[in-house]
């Protein structure tokens, strides 16, 4: 793959004289010391981990922060500080900081068989993500979920009150079918975001995309290689979502709010 | 639940927390906001120049920055550093840089990335009038960015840059992934060290939360005041 081209720029650059590094894009058809599968397979195992864990933490960010976003913008007082009390906590700290609290500190702090349970788990590193990351990002939501339906014009939720529906009904039938239309394309960043932090997992041990590109340089010592492969996945990764959801944001656009046409 | 706990080693450790962890995450958040900002502001001036070649680059880089995860940028720049410098000076072999030095430059340019697309948008800001006054009259490209734009799009920004800044500050925790002694890494260490996790790890998230909190809180009243003048 690409022989001649790198074959080249080796040359090219050893002609210069100043460079004895070894290319061999070969690598990733190598086996792996650890004997489970060709470089590639590692590097596509460690995509599927991202993908999972991004779905998985979106979910929760998605289902949290919708909740959260919603009761910020409730008629009543306490509801809103709550609301804006959780953004501080999970916004203020840094990310990688929730992760080692989530899994250093918090089965410490559970009854002791709980504790002793959680850090027996399997895939406890994965699950520690997936509830760490989903917290973090729900703050995210939370704010743009907020700020979507603080967006719609006053008289909707007006008008919803004066046909009789209850709170409840005019958020349900009026206020978030157009909120949630509004915030589709911030909502499409916030889960490229997702994908992007997945990889602070790393640092408790979860073997996604840059922990697998991390060990393949550290077994083979192809550092251009293994990085470049990540970088290009990232890449596709971002380009798949972002081309799929302005599709999706083409057909939920409404029309008159945020730039569609009337 | 906190009867064992060991509130000594946070004290203890303190002197070595601040003097060596929160120097190293302040020193590095001054210099790639500031290096950022500059550097940053470049780019969205090739960004929005009407040379394609330019804005082709700065849109590129800008784009592959913000597609990837910072913690893959840290160690892709600290692992590839070595050769590029080697390339750069025309050395045998690859030149040591340190991680210290080599986290410098990378958040330098990784901000630089997220820095320009908050120019851009300030710039961008500045009504197309204010440009041809400046040019009508008699001044040059560089002098209508220099004296009539920047400096608004500049103020304009003020709140969203350092919005970016905090969160810059948290995300400098992340050169713990190279053993850095950084505010959290150091906390890691003593954490480790002396066994008290808990603890460790609870004073660093107060800290960060202290310092967010209370920045925030200046930038969201720095924003009212600059609303009101608009």
């Amino acid at each position: 793959m690409a022989q001649p081209l790198h074959g080249l720029l080796t040359r090219a650059l050893a002609a210069g004289g100043y460079v004895n590094y070894n290319w061999n894009w070969g690598i990733f058809w190598e086996q792996t010391p650890e004997a489970t599968g060709t470089y590639f397979s590692t590097l596509m195992s460690g995509l599927g981990v991202t993908i999972m864990l991004a779905l998985c933490a979106w979910t929760i960010a998605f289902v949290i922060g919708s909740f959260i976003g919603i009761i910020r913008t409730l008629p009543s007082k306490w509801p809103v500080r709550l609301g804006n009390a959780y953004i501080e906590m999970f916004r203020n700290i840094p990310l990688l900081v929730q992760l080692f609290i989530w899994f250093f500190v918090v089965p410490e702090l559970l009854p002791q068989e709980l504790g002793a349970w959680v850090k027996q788990l399997r895939n406890g590193p994965f699950y520690t993500a997936m509830i760490g990351l989903g917290l973090y990002m729900s703050s995210r939501v939370a704010t743009q979920v907020s700020a979507g339906i603080n967006s719609l014009p006053k008289g909707q939720r007006m008008a919803g009150t004066a046909i009789g529906l209850t709170t409840v009904q005019t958020y349900r039938y009026i206020l978030l079918p157009l909120a949630y239309r509004v915030i589709f394309p911030p909502l499409t960043s916030e889960f490229l975001n997702t994908i992007k932090n997945t990889a602070v997992a790393l640092t408790i041990g979860v073997l996604e995309l840059t922990a697998r590109a991390r060990s393949m340089q550290e077994f083979s010592f192809q550092v251009f290689e293994a990085f470049t492969a990540a970088t290009v996945i990232y890449l596709a990764l971002s380009a798949v979502v972002t081309i799929g959801m302005r599709y999706a944001e083409q057909r939920l656009v409404i029309p008159g709010f945020n730039g569609g046409k009337a | 639940m906190f009867s064992d706990f060991d509130f000594n080693v946070i004290w203890r450790s303190l002197p070595y927390l601040f003097e060596q962890g929160m120097t190293f995450t302040l020193t590095l958040t001054v210099i790639a906001t500031i290096g950022g900002l500059i550097l940053g502001t470049f780019v969205a001036l090739m960004r929005l120049s009407s040379n394609v070649a330019l804005s082709t680059f700065a849109a590129s880089y800008v784009n592959l920055m913000r597609s990837l995860p910072l913690v893959l940028v840290i160690f892709l720049f600290y692992f590839l550093m070595p050769y590029i410098g080697q390339w750069i000076m025309r050395a045998d072999q690859p030149v040591q840089v340190g991680a210290y030095s080599s986290t410098i430059i990378t958040f330098t340019l990784f901000e630089a990335a997220y820095f320009s697309e908050i120019m851009r948008a300030g710039i961008q800001s500045i009504p197309r009038g204010q440009v041809m006054a400046g040019y009508a009259i008699g001044l040059n490209y560089r002098e209508v960015m220099r004296h009539v734009v920047l400096p608004q799009a500049f103020r304009n920004m003020l709140p969203v840059i350092f919005t970016q800044t905090i969160v810059l500050f948290q995300d400098t925790s992340l050169v713990y992934v190279l053993s850095i002694t950084d505010f959290l890494g150091a906390a890691s260490k003593v954490a480790q060290r002396d066994g008290r996790l808990t603890e460790m790890y609870l004073f660093a998230a107060v800290v960060y939360f202290t310092i967010c909190f209370t920045a925030s809180f200046f930038v969201k009243r720095l924003q009212k005041r600059i609303s009101i003048i608009r």
